[in-house]
C-alpha cells in the first residue's frame, strides 16, 4: 500500500482471476441470496439469465478478496525489497455497481483496478480518499462487472490539524 | 401470492429482521471474501481506524441482501438487478450485532425497453440494535408487472 501523495489518477493494476463453478455459486446463494436463478441450472435457464448464474454479490464479493489478496502480495514483496509498507484504511463506500451481464457457472472474470479520484477527507486530515474503478471481464472480453469503489488511504503530509483545545 | 410491480408503491415498504450476525459468521465471511487483519484479528483490528474487529462491508451488503429476500425478493416475481447506485458505509459491523432493514420505494417506473415489467428503486438503511446507521444503500430491481407475471 501506498501513500496518497504516491498515488496517481490512471494506475492500471491487474487484480486477479476467478473461475465461477456451479457448486460455489449455489453455496454462496444458499447463504446470502437464494433467489432460484441462483440456485438451479434448470430454474436459471427459464429466466432471464438462461442459465445458473452467480449472485451479483458473489461476484462482488470475489472482487474484494482478489483485491485483497494482490494487495497483501504486493505488500509482501515490497518488504522483502526492504520498503516501507504503510496499512490502508477502511472504506467509506461505493457508488456506480453495475451487474453488466451475468457471471454463469464456468466463467473465468479478470478484475482490474484504475485510480479514477484522488481527494482529501473533510473529516480526517491524517487520511485521503482514493476513488478505484474496478471491472471485471469475462472469458470472451465481454466487461460483466463495473464499480467505482472509495477507500481511505494514509498521507505522508498531513495538513496540519486545527488545534481545538 | 406472487409480489408484483404494481405492489411497490412509493413510500416505506416495511422493516425487516433483526438478523443475528454472530463474530465466527464475520471471521468466515473475511476469511473466504476479505482477509484483512481487521475483519480478522482483534489485536490488529484495535490499531485501526475502525477500533476493534468488524464485519466486511460485503459481508453487509450479502446479510442485507438475504434480509430483502425473506422480507419480500423471494415472494416477488423479480428478475434481478442492473446494480447499485450508492452504499456507503456509515458504521462498522460488529461481532453479535443484531441487524434490522428499512426499506423505502423511492420510485418506480414501467420499463421503456421491457414494457412488460416496471424498475422498482429501493432504498435500504440497515441498523443495529442501538439504532445506529451502519449501512444505507439505494438500487433498482426488475420485477415483472400483474399482468405478465406467471
Amino acid at each position: 500500500m501506498l501513500f496518497f501523495e504516491d498515488i496517481a489518477i490512471g494506475r492500471r493494476r491487474e487484480v486477479g482471476s476467478f473461475t465461477f463453478t456451479a457448486d460455489e455459486i449455489k453455496r454462496f446463494a444458499r447463504k446470502y441470496d437464494p433467489q432460484r436463478f441462483h440456485l438451479s441450472e434448470e430454474e436459471g435457464r427459464k429466466s432471464l439469465f438462461g442459465g445458473l448464474a452467480a449472485s451479483g454479490w458473489h461476484v462482488a464479493s470475489v472482487c474484494m478478496k482478489l483485491m485483497v489478496t494482490s494487495m497483501q502480495r504486493l505488500a509482501r514483496e515490497a518488504v522483502a525489497r526492504g520498503e516501507t509498507v504503510v496499512a490502508g484504511g477502511p472504506s467509506p463506500g461505493f457508488r456506480d455497481l453495475r451487474w453488466i451481464k451475468p457471471v454463469m457457472a464456468g466463467d473465468t472474470i479478470s478484475f482490474v483496478s484504475e485510480v479514477a479520484g484522488l481527494r482529501a477527507s473533510a473529516s480526517r486530515p491524517e487520511w485521503g480518499i482514493v476513488e478505484i474503478r474496478n471491472t471485471g471481464t469475462n472469458q470472451r472480453g465481454e466487461v460483466v462487472f463495473s464499480f467505482l469503489g472509495a477507500g481511505f488511504v494514509p498521507r505522508r503530509d498531513p495538513p496540519r490539524a486545527e488545534v481545538t483545545q | 401470492m406472487t409480489l408484483t410491480f404494481e405492489d411497490f408503491p412509493v413510500g416505506r415498504l416495511g422493516t425487516f429482521g433483526p438478523r443475528h450476525v454472530s463474530r465466527e459468521e464475520i471471521l468466515e465471511f473475511a476469511g473466504e471474501y476479505d482477509p484483512q487483519p481487521m475483519h480478522l484479528d482483534e489485536e490488529a483490528a484495535s490499531k485501526t481506524m475502525l477500533k476493534g474487529l468488524s464485519g466486511s462491508g460485503w459481508h453487509l451488503c450479502a446479510v442485507m441482501m438475504r434480509m430483502m429476500f425473506d422480507g419480500f425478493i423471494g415472494r416477488a416475481a423479480s428478475l434481478g438487478s442492473p446494480g447499485v447506485n450508492e452504499l456507503k458505509w456509515v458504521a462498522p459491523l460488529r461481532p453479535g450485532d443484531d441487524i434490522t432493514l428499512d426499506v423505502d420505494v423511492t420510485e418506480a417506473r414501467i420499463s421503456r425497453s421491457r414494457p412488460e415489467t416496471g424498475i422498482v428503486t429501493f432504498k435500504g438503511v440497515a441498523r443495529n440494535a442501538a439504532g445506529q446507521v451502519l449501512c444505507e444503500m439505494t438500487s433498482p430491481i426488475i420485477i415483472s408487472r400483474r399482468e405478465s407475471a406467471s
